[in-house]
């Protein structure tokens, strides 16, 4: 309950702090401390207002922050603490929009760029982030504090940038990073939901400020059609479960209905980007209500316009999969063949797969092996291994 | 407004073009069409308010590095540090922020034909 109140809460916070102090060191440091003493003032008890309290509490708390710090700023901070009315909500929203671009800002690192938007906006702890990301502590709360620094040296400005166009893809890849890493990263599956759903908040607040841009339309479907499959992607015995077999009745409906309505709106307006094709194909994907009613020319067709703004050898695995089921697994396992990708896991899990069709049991086996080695993902791992062992055993049987 | 440093880096080479060395580029014509299209963006940088200094250096085998921070002072031919990449300019730019910087650097660097390094003043 509280928790929820924190999560929403927490960018709206930061980011008004930001923009009124100029300071972002200031504005974590103050909604930290702010959301400390609502944890132990609130109790079972929410205040009227949560949104509100909190907001007024970090004020206070940067203003006495500001005092301690200098006499002379503590003047400017009475006069803040005067201005300190509730803001218009459209400030607030437009608030939390330029600290997205703020931290997504090209001039900062990559990684830098997806710890200080995990800390800064969706609210994870430094502990939190360092356990998601395979990380210690220590380095990304010294790459957070970096990239802060930077920002304040080299004048990062807090602003929604004038050419969305050339920013927009840094943030919406940060937000599929954080999903990403959220989906198929390691470890327990408490922390997994952590970061898909850091994730969906994040595209779902970008959609909310800007619902004109398609491909933030199409970023948010595509993360809301993944995740409403989560339930069923991994069995009771903790191994990954693939499409073909997964219970579709376990599906989130809501999500998946939220979803579809969100590709319809691309498909109308067309004018397709990657993440509207991923996200459409997701939509064909959840559509069939068996897997043996999939539409595969539909799919055959969202992966060509996929590949044709995306030439990726990853794009073209993916397609082959659907190869496999229109044209046969031997078109299939020559189109594969044909990639260089000798370090992707999923290169030899797919390759194992078409193998094992073929029959050919002695090349699908080494093909597993390889991408046992590479896969990072214990449910994957798991059921790699499970898939090489019911083809070992099946040979040895009459 | 801030202050930066946009300074651009490369093979070091002398602007001899008798000894066929034309400054890090490659022929004649491409060091005049860069120096052309620098003029123009230095003119530019004064027109909009953003210059406060721009040069261009001679080779990095010119550089004498001076320290005086033993008993006696030590002079030392030859550049600081040992690379195969040398500053050959700069600029010293004004900007209301790093968006605006990062914009005039962009621009730098399609006239100097070299990759643009930006880092803002301390202060």
């Amino acid at each position: 309950m509280i928790e929820d109140v924190f999560r929403e809460e927490w960018p709206r916070v930061v980011a008004s702090l930001a923009r009124r102090f100029g300071d972002l060191d200031l504005a974590e440091e103050a909604a930290g401390e702010a959301f400390l003493s609502a944890v132990t003032g609130w109790r079972d008890q929410l205040p009227p207002n949560p949104g509100g309290w909190l907001m007024t509490t970090a004020t206070r708390k940067a203003i006495d922050w500001l005092r301690r710090e200098s006499q002379r700023e503590a003047k400017q901070a009475e006069s803040l603490l005067r201005q300190a009315e509730p803001e218009p909500a459209h400030v607030i929203e437009d608030d939390q929009l330029r600290l997205i671009f703020t931290c997504c800002h090209p001039a900062l690192a990559p990684e830098a760029r997806l710890a200080l938007t995990l800390r800064l906006v969706a609210g994870l702890t430094v502990e939190e982030i360092a356990r998601a990301l395979f990380s210690s502590e220590a380095a990304v709360g010294q790459r957070i504090t970096r990239a802060k620094a930077k920002i304040k040296a080299a004048h990062i400005p807090f602003t929604v940038p004038e050419r969305l166009d050339e920013r927009l893809p840094d943030v919406l890849a940060v937000v599929y990073l954080t999903f990403n890493e959220g989906y198929l990263a390691g470890s327990g599956p408490a922390l997994r939901t952590d970061l898909s759903e850091a994730a969906v908040r994040l595209a779902r607040l970008l959609h909310a400020q800007l619902p004109d841009e398609l491909e933030v339309t199409g970023l948010l479907a595509l993360l809301l059609l993944t995740d409403a499959r989560r339930a069923a992607r991994v069995d009771e015995t903790g191994a990954l479960v693939t499409l073909d077999r997964q219970a579709r009745t376990a599906w989130d409906r809501a999500l998946l209905g939220e979803g579809h309505a969100l590709v319809r709106a691309c498909v109308r307006a067309n004018r397709p980007g990657p993440y509207q094709l991923q996200a459409a194909i997701n939509a064909v994907h959840t559509s069939a209500p068996r897997f043996s009613d999939t539409d595969w020319h539909a799919l055959a067709s969202l992966y060509d316009q996929l590949y044709a703004l995306e030439p990726t050898p990853v794009v073209a695995l993916n397609r082959a999969v659907v190869t496999a089921e229109i044209h046969g697994a031997q078109v299939a396992l020559a189109d594969v063949e044909a990639l260089h990708l000798p370090d992707y896991h999923a290169y030899h899990a797919t390759r194992a797969e078409l193998l094992r069709r073929l029959g050919r049991t002695d090349d699908a086996r080494d093909a597993y092996t390889r991408a046992i080695e590479l896969a990072r993902n214990p449910a994957e791992i798991h059921y790699l291994t499970r898939r090489s062992w019911e083809m070992a055993s099946t040979k040895g049987s009459p | 407004m801030a202050r930066s440093l946009m300074s651009v880096h490369g093979a070091d080479s002398d602007f001899d073009p008798a000894n066929g060395k034309f400054g890090g580029y490659a022929s004649a014509q491409e060091a005049e069409a860069a120096m052309a299209a620098t003029g123009l963006f230095n003119q530019k940088l004064v027109d909009e308010g953003h210059f406060v200094f721009a040069g261009g250096l001679r080779s990095a085998s010119t550089a004498t590095v001076v320290d005086a921070t033993g008993d006696k002072t030590a002079f030392t031919d030859g550049p600081y540090l040992e690379s195969k990449e040398w500053i050959g300019g700069f600029w010293i730019i004004e900007a209301p922020d790093l968006d605006v910087a990062l914009e005039l650097a962009a621009e730098a660097s399609k006239a100097c034909g070299g990759a643009v390094e930006v880092r803002p003043f301390a202060g």
